[in-house]
């Protein structure tokens, strides 16, 4: 169909990304905003100095702040996947990546929204994370490179973020609960890897795995929350503050 | 022959004490000391409910992470000889070599999770056992690619609920649940991929509907089509949002060591 025109007006690879560890989150050919209005006060190094204001919401800390941590980049995901469907590549896009990509939104609400039930379930309403708000000018929802890039760099920071919280968690049906999400992430991530260059090996591809003992690349990452809201906030995509000041990190 | 047996019949005690350079290795790359802690989970819990050889004799035995290394490294084992064959097979001109790269990169990381386990395990690690992946003459994966990849299909998703099942009882060493979620994800990117050339959703949609496979590999799929998450059930909540073919492909579900046990012992001579 009009499948070869998008073809040919996208580049035949995507833009070499840096292996570098703090910038493989990073969204390529996005401007980082940068707004600093995600106030955060995770590193002793970090020159930001920790809010006082009482406004402010804080994740929290044990498992309570892993569970925000997590409901937070829900949100996220879900965000953006509604504005996907509200933009206008999706709406000429062909019918599998339509599919796809409305699959993805509703693993991603339906994600959100569990955590947010789960979370009121188990501590008060003063302890969840409140309904974020997210500005995503910086993405061009009618460019499908725009669209599959952002995606794929929000499905493998969920996988590598999922995989960073295992640790910090102590009740096991959380663990399991986060194992759960974390393969849908990374089946996810595989496909949209796959819609941006089929046929080749970017769907567990080296430029995002690891070697773990001299053995790889062959293993997901596994990101402590602190680089992971540093990534996010770089992104700008989050408006509402929020802190991470005590969030486990062993 | 059944994994848990292998397993166990292998962890035994004077194996388990065993010293060496390997081992040593093992102790630096977990974090722990001489010693494996065990950890309070009967295998009977997980044995529950099922027809497995093992779960009449296993009720008092204790998971140790060396139980679970073992576990998951005759499971990477398995995938890893599958892909060698395959390939073979592709080279030999008796199956399709059309997703070629694809199934030359997920072997190179089966092999690469076996030397990982094996690395981690020293000399605790159990030996490969030989694999039938005609299953008794049920299959023939490596002459018919139809058939190559529904295998390949049945094993990553049972890769991943095999490992996902495992996390629990790897909780009580940071390092080595970290690792197994690290490998965990690998397996569902794969997973996803190899459903996909099949012309599936790269997800799970309830238990079979989205999953076509033979009849004898159904038990993959068996408890996909859960919607209670976290003591809440989804079902029916969210209508408009795929409803619940959505809210059962949102979660990946964790499947036990006797079940795990009870699918891949069919390849297992």
């Amino acid at each position: 169909m009009n499948n070869k025109m998008k073809e040919t007006g996208a580049p035949q690879k995507r833009p070499q990304m840096a292996r570098d560890r703090r910038q493989f989150l990073k969204i390529s050919g996005l401007t980082l905003a940068g707004t600093g209005l995600l106030i955060l006060g995770c590193d002793s190094d970090d020159d930001i100095s920790t809010p006082t204001d009482s406004e402010i919401f804080d994740l929290g800390s044990g498992d309570l702040g892993i569970l925000n941590y997590a409901y937070a980049l829900e949100q996220l995901e879900a965000a953006f996947y509604e504005a996907v469907l509200d933009g206008s590549y999706w709406a000429g896009a062909n019918a599998t990546e339509r599919q796809v990509l409305e699959d993805l939104r509703n693993h991603e609400v339906i994600h959100r929204d569990f955590f947010r039930t789960a979370i009121s379930s188990v501590a008060p309403s003063s302890q969840v994370l409140p309904e974020l708000t997210f500005d995503f000018s910086a993405v061009d929802f009618s460019s499908r490179d725009a669209v599959l890039q952002t995606a794929r760099t929000l499905e493998d920071t969920g996988v590598a973020a999922y995989n960073g919280a295992g640790q910090l968690l102590s009740d096991p049906n959380y663990l399991l609960l986060a194992g759960k999400i974390v393969s849908v992430e990374a089946r996810h991530a595989s496909n949209i890897r796959d819609l941006i260059n089929p046929g080749s090996e970017d769907f567990a591809g080296d430029d995002i795995l690891v070697s773990l003992q001299g053995n790889g690349p062959a293993y997901d990452r596994a990101t402590p929350p602190s680089q992971i809201i540093q990534a996010v906030t770089d992104t700008g995509f989050i408006t509402t503050p929020f802190t991470a000041n005590n969030l486990p990190t062993s | 022959m059944n994994i848990l047996d292998i397993v166990k019949n292998f962890g035994n005690e004077d194996l388990m004490r065993k010293t060496g350079s390997r081992r040593e290795s093992f102790a630096k790359l977990s974090g722990l000391g001489k010693d494996f802690a065990k950890i309070a989970v009967p295998f009977g819990i997980f044995a529950a409910g099922t027809k497995s050889s093992f779960a009449a004799t296993a009720t008092q035995t204790m998971v140790t992470p060396t139980d679970v290394l073992n576990f998951a490294l005759v499971l990477e084992y398995l995938e890893a000889d599958f892909y060698r064959r395959g390939i073979q097979a592709m080279n030999a001109g008796n199956i399709s070599d059309e997703d070629r790269t694809a199934f030359e990169l997920i072997s190179r990381h089966e092999d690469d999770h076996v030397s990982f386990l094996e690395d981690a395990l020293g000399s605790n690690a159990v030996p490969e056992p030989t694999f039938d992946f005609t299953a008794g003459g049920a299959f023939d994966p490596f002459n018919d690619y139809a058939q190559f990849l529904v295998l390949a299909q049945a094993f990553e998703d049972t890769g991943v609920r095999a490992y996902k099942g495992q996390a629990g009882n790897l909780m009580s060493d940071n390092t080595l649940l970290t690792y197994a979620l690290q490998i965990h994800s690998v397996e569902a990117r794969h997973a996803s991929l190899v459903r996909r050339l099949r012309g599936n959703k790269g997800w799970i949609e309830g238990d079979t509907n989205d999953s076509p496979v033979p009849m004898a590999a159904q038990p993959v799929y068996a408890g996909e089509d859960n919607t209670v998450q976290g003591g809440v059930d989804l079902a029916g909540m969210f209508d408009a949002f795929g409803g619940n073919d959505a809210v059962t492909a949102s979660y990946d579900e964790p499947l036990s060591m006797s079940e795990v046990n009870a699918i891949a012992s069919l390849f297992i001579s």
